[in-house]
């Protein structure tokens, strides 16, 4: 990548990158910034973005949380109000709830071991999901899924490898959670050979329909 | 107007542009693009596909093996399938079909990770001589629990592995495949009746609880060795 090129910031965004470095992939992700917000502006979020390894870190960590608060509040509500599943799946529930508590609490607590300040709860609603037993576990599914593609998108641009390792950590149990719901819907538990990693915009796209505030 | 933190990014360009550096169009999205052109989906991806990574010497050879550790796994997996499922010893269609489609996934793990280690420059491992008949030997159960312990140990070195992987590219690659190994993991866990919230490394659908642990490449190669001739 040649300095020339970087100047064509928006065009340089749509191109792929291949065995890229930490430091061009940064340089890469900033130029998106640049597409968006102005080319102009993208110079300097490189020496930024080199200079705040930790604060990418904890926006990445922010981010899971988030996610993590509304699949714990999810399963939670869902226990409480969902009629007619078998008893595996209330006990599967219970589980899957407890293990995403525990996310919760061990996101927030890195966040904070970083220095940063974990994000607030959302105010959701889950519309009709606990409205049944196939409404709750298809809804279930959706967000076992998104967030196995949040965590395998955001993954790769942790810069500490403890965070990473904790990441990884996370997204398996997520794998294991979508794939035991999946099941439980008579779905196929992995139906692609490769869980690909989603753009946060994606993934915000499928969950805003769950945040109130 | 609000105290939700995404609601926020979705809303904040400023907090949106943090966010850009790392995750925005340029994220594990198009990283993971090595991937797909190493599978050979877009045969018109010309020479530019074919261009080595162009990290540093050292951070290659790191990582080609890992690469070549991973497709010796991904071998294993898809010989074991192919041999369970020639056997004729699974009858239930319905596990069947879920043996044949992991297989098969197997097999495009190998196809991925070889190409991969090539486009990269490398060359790929021969696959290792298996020797799985005891285990088809002592039936139907023993061949699933042995498929549920090989894929909870793939998922293992996947997650084990991560840390030391110096490419983004090569790193979300292995990811996309590491939580695919824990799905075929926790299925066949479940279908061999191994509760939830087992203790232990390799038992139970979640094994670890709330959080998986990684194997060291030792410890998974130790494993698997009564699987290899």
């Amino acid at each position: 990548m040649t300095s020339s090129r970087l100047l064509v910031a928006p065009e340089l965004a749509a191109i792929e990158i291949k065995g890229t470095t930490r430091e061009a992939f940064l340089i890469r992700a900033t130029l998106a910034a640049g597409a968006t917000y102005g080319a102009m502006s993208a110079a300097p979020f490189v020496t930024k973005a080199l200079a705040q390894d930790s604060k990418g870190d904890i926006d990445i960590l922010n981010y899971a949380l988030t996610l993590e608060y509304l699949e714990a509040e999810f399963y939670t509500r869902g226990v409480a109000q969902v009629k007619g599943l078998s008893g595996a799946e209330m006990k599967l529930a219970k589980e899957l709830r407890d293990n995403e508590s525990e996310h919760v609490k061990a996101l927030a607590a890195t966040v904070k071991k970083l220095g940063g300040t974990p994000a607030k709860k959302p105010s959701l609603d889950f519309g009709p999901a606990f409205a049944n037993r196939a409404s709750f576990l298809k809804t279930a599914n959706v967000l076992e899924d998104a967030g196995v593609s949040a965590y395998n998108g955001a993954a790769p641009m942790i810069d500490s490898v403890d965070v990473l390792a904790a990441a990884g950590g996370i997204v398996q149990i997520e794998a294991r959670h979508a794939a035991l719901i999946r099941l439980a819907r008579s779905k196929p538990p992995a139906p692609l050979p490769f869980d690909k990693p989603a753009e946060m915009d994606a993934i915000l796209k499928k969950i805003m329909p769950f945040i109130k505030s | 107007m609000t105290d939700s933190a995404l609601r926020e990014l979705a809303d904040d360009p400023s907090s949106r542009k943090r966010f850009f550096k790392m995750m925005g169009g340029a994220g594990a999205v198009s990283a993971f693009g090595i991937v797909l052109a190493a599978c050979g989906d877009d045969e018109d991806e010309g020479g530019s596909a074919s261009t080595p990574a162009k990290s540093s010497g050292d951070d290659t050879t790191g990582d080609l093996k890992i690469l070549n550790y991973a497709l010796t796994l991904e071998f294993l997996e898809a010989d074991f399938y192919k041999q369970v499922i020639d056997s004729g010893i699974v009858k239930d269609p319905k596990v069947a079909s879920l043996a044949k489609q992991f297989g098969e996934t197997e097999q495009t793990h190998v196809d991925t990770l070889k190409a991969t280690i090539e486009k990269m420059g490398g060359k790929p491992v021969s696959a290792p001589k298996t020797k799985f008949g005891p285990t088809l030997e002592k039936g139907l159960m023993a061949v699933l629990e042995t498929a549920a312990t090989v894929e909870n140990l793939g998922a293992a070195a996947y997650l084990g592995a991560a840390g030391m992987i110096k490419s983004k590219d090569v790193l979300a690659s292995a990811l996309a495949i590491h939580s695919v190994e824990a799905r075929h993991a926790a299925a066949l866990n479940s279908l061999v009746g191994r509760g939830f919230g087992g203790k232990g490394g390799l038992s139970g659908s979640l094994p670890d609880g709330a959080f998986a642990k990684g194997m060291s490449e030792a410890d998974v190669l130790a494993a698997v060795k009564p699987f290899l001739a």
